[in-house]
């Protein structure tokens, strides 16, 4: 049972992922990426890990793509709109995609997967209250720090957002 | 064995209340929208329906029937999938939120038996209510965008941009509710209210911000703007027609009827009620435990119900008396004032928790006493 779903959120994960890129519309593209995001936090659930699952649904599903649909909606892209890409730019992607693939084979190429030992494996470990104990005891300064990130990224937003003086939106 | 066949038979008993659940808020939505002709009606001094069946009770049904026998109409250049995609998604994420609720406490049966009246249990039952909340405004934006009509498409863009702002000033006030429970269990927080006072007393502000942003998520009146008829004629459902626009009116009911529960168990003690404690008593130097528990059980989920309704007629109340906002005023509301609130109310229950203690060490006691089934076994 365990193994069936894993291998059917895997398929869901990879074909949905697939969609992203060769969707010729970009609202599809959206909704594609948005069902990968639930096939990844169907994986999560399956690692017991239900706070990184239901937040990963709220703030990627939930939040993210919302915005990324409305300045798709916003835009008006479609398949028709979407200017040809020229060949150099096609092969500089290729290339970059190309590059970040080697990174992440060359990352994962001397690990070992050797599994949990059901004996001794923590199944409360993906709980919110043991993943508030980490977060908070073991590695604080790196939380804080990119809670800072993250208000400098805000502050950063909110002065590009603001009116200039004298200036009038309607 | 025996094991395996009380499991069964639990996840039956489960199953059946799951299915209850289900029911039961397809049947308050039905009858939400009876509620909503005959509030508009007592509130604007008419007489409201009163033609199909007694009281005119049936009316719900004559609309059911006309919706599903009207023409199902496709507008020109739609997007056929995502068109038929729109209203079941909105239908389908409406439905999803009301399995974490707990209607009410356990019954236990005459041998040993324990069913918990809700349809799941999951430790981060707030989190998941918040996560299909923040998915339903997918149906509103996919079927305003695929309806190939610009009013339709305004209506979807303001939909995301009201339900991404409201959004997060309702996560602040849930934090701060957060910090006083201790707990994302939705049946743990309901447990806490069950002795204490209802976290009203703790978290007056952030009841009033999740109240408004629970407006604003639902799309009603008077934050109704991505249906606004003045403007947008219907706003994203202006070409929908048939049991398709059923849909998306009756996911709205749905989400009412969600909010209200979520709102009544969040911060007006869920199935808790005041005196249960001495009805128990009462009822047990006269009665076997069984039967007190049972009925304080019952008792609880008509108390739950009851405050349930009552946020629906407030819903009503509200859409029958305010007028709508305008769009600008609607943003400036969310984001320079109910989100600063919202902070401020984190720093200042903060401050409070800090001062004067948390609610910490009652709950250890309540948790210890208060899951019932616990309670009422160990007192046997």
């Amino acid at each position: 049972m365990g193994n069936s779903l894993f291998y059917f959120l895997a398929f869901v994960a990879l074909l949905s992922a697939l969609g992203v890129v060769f969707a010729k519309n970009p609202m599809h593209s959206v909704l594609f990426l948005i069902l990968t995001f639930f096939a990844i936090s169907g994986h999560y659930l399956m690692l017991n890990a239900q706070f990184l699952a239901a937040v990963n649904i709220i703030v990627y599903a939930g939040a993210i793509m919302v915005l990324f649909l409305f300045v798709v909606m916003f835009l008006n892209l479609n398949a028709d709109t979407e200017p040809n890409k020229s060949g150099l730019a096609k092969v500089a992607g290729a290339i970059a995609g190309g590059m970040l693939l080697l990174v992440l084979i060359a990352a994962l190429r001397n690990v070992n997967p050797v599994g949990a030992d059901a004996a001794s494996f923590d199944s409360q470990i993906g709980m919110v209250s043991r993943l508030g104990l980490v977060l908070y005891r073991q590695y604080l300064l790196p939380f804080e720090l990119a809670s800072v990130l993250f208000l400098v990224a805000m502050v950063g937003s909110v002065m590009l957002g603001k009116r200039e003086t004298g200036e009038r939106h309607f | 064995m025996d094991f395996s066949a009380l499991t069964s038979f639990v996840i039956s008993w489960q199953s059946l209340v799951i299915l209850a659940v289900f029911g039961i808020s397809l049947l308050i939505a039905t009858y939400s929208t009876y509620a909503e002709r005959v509030v508009a009606a007592f509130l604007q001094d008419r007489v409201g329906p009163d033609r199909a069946g007694p009281y005119g009770l049936l009316q719900p049904l004559a609309d059911a029937v006309k919706l599903f026998t009207k023409e199902e109409f496709f507008p020109a250049g739609a997007n056929r999938a995502l068109f038929v995609f729109g209203p079941c998604l909105a239908m389908t994420t409406a439905l999803m939120a009301s399995a974490v609720i707990p209607f009410g406490n356990t019954l236990l049966l005459g041998n040993g038996d324990v069913i918990r009246l809700q349809a799941i249990e999951v430790n981060i039952g707030m989190l998941y209510v918040f996560g299909v909340v923040s998915l339903g405004v997918y149906g509103l934006m996919i079927g305003g965008w695929a309806s190939n009509n610009k009013f339709s498409l305004l209506g979807a863009i303001r939909a995301a941009a009201q339900a991404v702002s409201y959004e997060l000033a309702m996560g602040m006030a849930l934090i701060a509710l957060l910090m006083v429970t201790g707990t994302l269990s939705l049946r743990e927080i309901a447990l806490q209210q069950y002795d204490g006072l209802w976290n009203i007393v703790y978290q007056p502000l952030g009841f009033i911000i999740f109240i408004v942003c629970a407006f604003a998520e639902t799309n009603r009146t008077p934050f109704d703007l991505p249906e606004c008829e003045t403007e947008l004629v219907g706003g994203y459902h202006t070409e929908y027609s048939s049991m398709k626009m059923g849909l998306y009116l009756f996911a709205e009911y749905i989400n009412v009827f969600v909010a209200s529960a979520v709102m009544s168990t969040l911060y007006f003690g869920g199935f808790s009620f005041p005196g249960e404690h001495l009805l128990y008593n009462y009822l047990t130097s006269s009665q076997s435990e069984l039967f007190a528990h049972n009925v304080v059980t019952i008792l609880g989920t008509v108390t739950l119900f009851a405050k349930i309704f009552f946020f629906i007629f407030f819903f009503m109340w509200v859409r029958w008396t305010l007028p709508r906002f305008r769009y600008d005023q609607l943003m400036r509301l969310g984001w320079t004032m109910l989100f600063p609130i919202a902070i401020l109310n984190i720093l200042l229950t903060g401050a409070f928790i800090l001062f004067f203690g948390s609610k910490e060490p009652k709950r250890e006691i309540s948790k210890e006493a208060v899951p019932t089934e616990v309670r009422t076994v160990a007192r046997r």
